[in-house]
């Protein structure tokens, strides 16, 4: 629209104190810390969930050896007792998480211009695209180490609980500790938290992201409805329901990356997604989706103001 | 140096034109204020020149392109838009925290050293603070960065007296010097009126008056006429006649007009008009203007 060249007048020099170096990672470094220190529930969600899930299991642990009594419980009932339950508490803190992130997502670009506070944040030299990919980093990598943290943590306080209540029941303490392989569980949980929920979800917080950019108001109503729709014309109009299914597999986690049916039934197993994760194009073409939809975030959030 | 040059900028929103046709010429060391009825496109042509919005015809900040620069341009200017948009969640130390981690031109000793002379604790949340607290919050934000440009729009609407008089007391000591700029705009044009080097007023986005304050001080003249000599200085073609306690106060374009200052301190007591009494005259009395004119000025 103008013309123009690049070169500044060097009649500009800061004339003050001489601008200190800054990195371009500074600015993303404190957006993200500007962020957890606004949605506190990012760790408190997981946080309290993970608390509940201990209580319940203290008072689990304390029923349990009531009932115990002399029986012995051999090694498959000591790896049910504990194994279970930390396939619980890993499923409950990552399914707090997907719903923080989910919240949090669709408030994360609608609640600055609700707020107007778009205006201070814009008055700082931090580029919109900085801006938008420090809100995409919470769901996509912070939330899913934080889970994993406080899974790990979760299940550390368990072994604990368990060993301290079941001390002199009878059952065999030592055994609990060596029956759970915890590094490999650790490793498995961080492998399937990086993968499915930081690209396998990809789209659906760049959905999430961009519908909070755009929307008038009721962000939450936008980026249902849509979906919702598409699904009930493609009911009406041709009886098939395909753009379901592949919500359905969007939520789930990708077909492939399961587990075989023939390997033991071990819930960490069906979390492992195997090697052809990364071959599975439903990967990449949700990738490149997300990247279409934060490109149209960025760009929602140049020309947006405060509503 | 200039800071901002504009030429023919232009806004549409829809049918409603914005800006028609805007030229603006700011330099290096001035204070310039915009001063127009609400809706007249102040926010607007300042939106623009932040590169907050796209625009048409010819802008160049500092020598950038506002709209496709604006990154860049944003470490060398900083803004106060509106009153209170400080985010209500954020602690006064987090608010210093993050402004150090982003700006490369933030000095923190001296906006603690502002803050250490109002009420503010560090410790407080923003939504914990009053109105004039957040502003003084702002202030010292801004006052610490060591921009080029600054632009206040609307900073003050809404604050108590003394609020208002403490804040451009602070920008006017703590803050500018001739290497900076300012541009204000406010409705609150008596707390402005001695702050100001340049006035320009602008109304359907049009320019209606462009000057520096010296020029406002020798060019515009209000008299308040002796009873018995209304008629001889009504014949000198005043812009604008009202009545203040029974008293005729008429005002002069000493530029269009043949009286001279000695003929009008004959008929009576002569004075600078204020900012306001101009506004007024130059844009009350146009058909169907009055409402919004009025509102404008006065609140």
């Amino acid at each position: 629209m103008n013309t123009q060249s690049n070169a500044l007048p060097e009649s500009f020099d800061s004339h003050g104190i001489p601008a200190a170096p800054m990195s371009t990672t500074r600015p993303m470094y404190w957006s993200i810390r500007r962020e957890l220190w606004e949605s506190r529930s990012i760790y408190i969600g997981p946080l309290v969930t993970a608390a509940v899930f201990l209580s319940g299991f203290a008072i689990n642990m304390l029923a349990m050896r009531r009932h115990i009594g002399a029986s012995l419980l051999d090694l498959a009932q000591q790896h049910d007792l504990l194994a279970t339950r930390y396939e619980l508490s890993a499923a409950l803190i990552m399914g707090t998480a997907l719903i923080v992130g989910i919240f949090y997502s669709l408030d994360a670009l609608y609640g600055e211009r609700r707020d107007r506070s778009i205006l201070f944040w814009k008055s700082l030299p931090v580029s919109d695209l900085t801006s938008v990919l420090s809100k995409l980093t919470i769901p996509l990598v912070i939330l899913p180490l934080l889970s994993f943290a406080i899974s790990l943590a979760t299940q550390f306080i368990m072994l604990v609980l368990s060993s301290v209540i079941l001390l002199g029941s009878g059952v065999n303490i030592a055994a609990l500790w060596t029956e759970m392989s915890f590094f490999h569980v650790s490793l498995v949980l961080l492998y399937h938290l990086l993968t499915v929920h930081g690209l396998w979800y990809a789209p659906i917080y760049g959905w999430l992201l961009m519908v909070s950019a755009w929307a008038p108001r009721a962000p939450f109503l936008w980026a249902v409805l849509p979906p919702f729709v598409i699904c009930g014309v493609e009911k009406v109009a041709f009886n098939t329901s395909h753009f379901l299914a592949l919500l359905k597999e969007r939520f789930v986690g990708p077909r492939n990356a399961m587990a075989p049916h023939s390997a033991p039934k071990d819930f960490m197993a069906t979390l492992m997604p195997q090697l052809h994760f990364f071959s599975a194009p439903g990967l990449w073409i949700g990738l490149a989706i997300a990247a279409i939809f934060l490109f149209v975030a960025v760009r929602l959030r140049r020309y947006q103001g405060p509503i | 140096m200039t800071v901002i040059e504009a030429r023919g900028l232009r806004k549409e929103f829809g049918t409603t034109v914005a800006l028609d046709g805007v030229d603006l010429h700011v330099e290096q060391g001035r204070i310039l204020g915009i001063i127009g009825p609400n809706g007249a496109g102040k926010t607007t042509a300042l939106n623009a020149v932040l590169g907050l919005t796209p625009y048409q015809g010819e802008l160049r900040v500092l020598g950038r392109d506002p709209w496709s620069e604006r990154d860049q341009l944003m470490r060398d200017v900083s803004f106060i838009a509106d009153v209170a948009v400080l985010p209500r969640w954020m602690r006064v130390s987090q608010a210093l925290d993050y402004v150090a981690g982003v700006h490369p031109r933030f000095d923190r000793a001296k906006a603690e050293s502002f803050l250490t002379k109002t009420d503010i604790k560090r410790a407080s949340k923003v939504r914990e603070l009053s109105k004039g607290m957040v502003t003084q919050l702002h202030l010292a934000l801004v006052m610490a960065i060591d921009a080029k440009l600054l632009v206040l729009d609307e900073p003050t609407l809404g604050l108590d007296i003394l609020y208002r008089k403490q804040f451009y007391d602070s920008l006017l000591n703590d803050y500018f010097d001739r290497s900076r700029t300012i541009v204000v705009t406010t409705h609150q044009v008596e707390d402005v009126q001695n702050v100001l080097t340049d006035l320009m007023f602008i109304h359907r986005g049009r320019i209606v008056l462009s000057c520096s304050m010296e020029e406002f001080e020798s060019r515009y003249l209000e008299l308040a006429v002796h009873p018995e000599r209304v008629a001889a200085a009504r014949a000198l073609t005043p812009v604008q006649e009202r009545q203040v306690l029974g008293r005729s106060i008429l005002l002069f374009d000493l530029k269009s007009n043949h009286a001279d200052r000695q003929k009008l301190a004959a008929l009576g007591d002569v004075r600078t008009p204020s900012i306001a009494d101009l506004f007024v005259a130059l844009l009350g009395n146009k058909p169907g203007n009055q409402a919004d004119a009025a509102q404008g000025v006065a609140q």
